[in-house]
């Protein structure tokens, strides 16, 4: 294992070794210490590697992730796995704002709260969120799945397109366009496979599924062109 | 952006070592401001005593033979002690109104950055370390203060557009945010008798505090009804003479952190602040909700009000 000191070595020098990696690298397991809070950590990512950040972490860690599982062994700041492409990032603490922002596949798992607009403009990604998740989370979603093991704020899945939004707990309530959908047969085993991903106890049945209307003026096909 | 800090400590074993906590908050906030930096202390007060805290341009002009001639003007007691362009001066209570009527006649140059009885702000130009170093900060004492690295977004980089705003005695409040309403505001309010000094957002935010609490508002209940109120966005951290509180904005964009141990409660525009804090891996880390004021006291328990919607 390759252990990274950031205070000592700095975060270009992390960055350029972790995106310098190949997907043939023998140097497949990293630790990151001395985290602080420091911001873009392990971001733009490219190579099936693991990333164990010792420590809560600030800004867009994660970012542009492909590939690579980078699991932070404290709390993440604003912006963590934004625009991630593939991959898997964990976070065993909380979640600041927009977590998952406009990320575009993978799976993102949070094993405390997330902030506000966890999953905004969403486009692919599996958020997995063991607590409770913010206002505006889910804000234009447009593809791939959040799930909420606690409860959301206000305003889920304001003006969403596509994205699957599953809560088990409240919903203190639904944005523009999100209504309370029927739970099928095919979303309970989407569910099963995103809570065992996810290494969440809960079970399927206990969630409610919401989703979009398609009502708003994106929809309407006499606004086509 | 901005980057804005606070710290209300419950160890009173801790108090020396407050501003040497506080400028550690503040010169990790650097880079989400540097271009001004302030910082509010509640230290030592004497009983019966306020304290003007004043900054000059010129310093050695205007505060050479300052306390003698205010002693000259109001009688009794003045001390004064000069630090870099800052000085404190200490008079009797009764007198605060008189002793800032005195000074803009025999110094008009010489600007009041507060009036309290434990309050004290330091605040210039430049960057947070150096405004830090030129203070002294990490020398000073105290149960509680609050701090702020401002990048200019609607005012002027000067002296008087840099926080903490003082909004009247012991009070202050640094903001993280824009507000756009307050030309408005600014007007309406100086139409209700409210002395606004700047162009500043932020100091409309802080005089409409003061506005309201002299029209009867408790703390908890003005710092509620910005979010009615205020349009923009805002975090909002106030020190009063006996604690801190905390309020967001409803859409509650701007970052704001805060954690609790049995010693401290500090809140910071990022986690990274705290990282130098004492037994911070223990401590309960947490985002303070939107439109939810959280006020700390050293005279009674913590509070978390949610505003109705």
């Amino acid at each position: 294992m390759q252990t990274f000191d950031l205070e000592a070595q700095g975060l270009r020098n992390l960055n350029a070794a972790l995106q310098a990696q190949s997907a043939e690298t023998n140097q497949t397991k990293w630790e990151v210490v001395n985290a602080k809070g420091s911001h873009a950590i392990a971001v733009g990512l490219d190579a099936p590697i693991e990333v164990n950040v010792m420590g809560s972490t600030g800004y867009y860690c994660a970012g542009m992730n492909k590939q690579a599982t980078v699991h932070v062994h404290g709390s993440a700041g604003p912006g963590v796995a934004e625009n991630m492409m593939s991959g898997t990032v964990i976070i065993n603490g909380d979640a600041s704002q927009y977590a998952g922002a406009t990320a575009n596949g993978g799976t993102l798992i949070v094993k405390g709260n997330a902030s506000s607009r966890c999953g905004i403009s969403m486009k692919g990604v599996d958020i997995i969120v063991h607590g409770n998740v913010g206002h505006m989370s889910a804000f234009m979603a447009q593809s791939g799945n959040l799930v909420v093991c606690g409860d959301a704020g206000d305003a889920l899945g304001d003006s969403i397109y596509e994205a699957r939004l599953f809560v088990r707990g409240s919903v203190k309530s639904l944005g523009a366009d999100c209504i309370e959908k029927e739970m099928r047969p095919e979303h309970i085993e989407i569910l099963t496979d995103l809570l065992e991903r996810g290494e969440c106890d809960a079970k399927p049945e206990e969630f409610k599924r919401y989703g979009s209307a398609r009502k708003l003026y994106n929809f309407d096909i006499d606004n086509a062109y | 952006m901005c980057g804005i800090v606070g710290l209300f400590l419950k160890d009173k074993s801790l108090e020396p070592k407050l501003g040497d906590m506080l400028t550690n908050m503040l010169i990790t906030m650097t880079d989400r401001g540097p271009d001004s930096a302030g910082i509010a202390i509640y230290g030592t007060e004497h009983r019966g005593k306020v304290k003007l805290t004043v900054q000059s341009d010129h310093p050695d002009r205007d505060f050479e033979g300052l306390a003698k001639d205010m002693k000259q003007a109001l009688g009794g007691d003045v001390t004064m002690r000069v630090n870099d362009t800052h000085a404190v001066i200490e008079i009797d209570a009764a007198w605060a109104a008189a002793g800032r009527t005195v000074l803009a006649e025999i110094r008009p140059d010489v600007r009041i950055m507060s009036t309290g009885e434990s309050l004290e702000i330091y605040k210039e130009v430049g960057l947070p370390k150096n405004v830090a170093a030129r203070f002294d900060i990490s020398s000073m004492s105290g149960s509680h203060g609050i701090g702020h690295t401002r990048m200019a977004t609607e005012s002027a980089v000067t002296t008087m557009g840099a926080h903490p705003f003082n909004t009247g005695r012991d009070q202050c409040l640094v903001h993280n945010g824009s507000l756009s309403n307050h030309a408005s505001l600014r007007r309406k309010l100086r139409k209700a008798g409210m002395h606004i000094e700047t162009e500043n957002d932020t100091e409309v935010g802080a005089a409409y505090i003061s506005w309201k609490m002299q029209n009867g508002s408790t703390l908890g209940e003005a710092l509620a009804s910005t979010i009615d109120d205020l349009d923009g966005f805002f975090n909002f951290v106030v020190g009063t003479k006996d604690g801190f509180g905390v309020v967001r904005d409803p859409i509650a964009c701007k970052p704001a952190v805060m954690a609790e141990t049995d010693q401290f409660v500090a809140f910071a525009s990022e986690y990274r602040a705290f990282v130098s804090l004492p037994g911070i891996d223990h401590a309960r880390v947490w985002e303070p909700e939107p439109a939810t004021v959280y006020f700390w006291s050293h005279n009674a328990a913590p509070t978390a009000t949610e505003k109705a919607a």
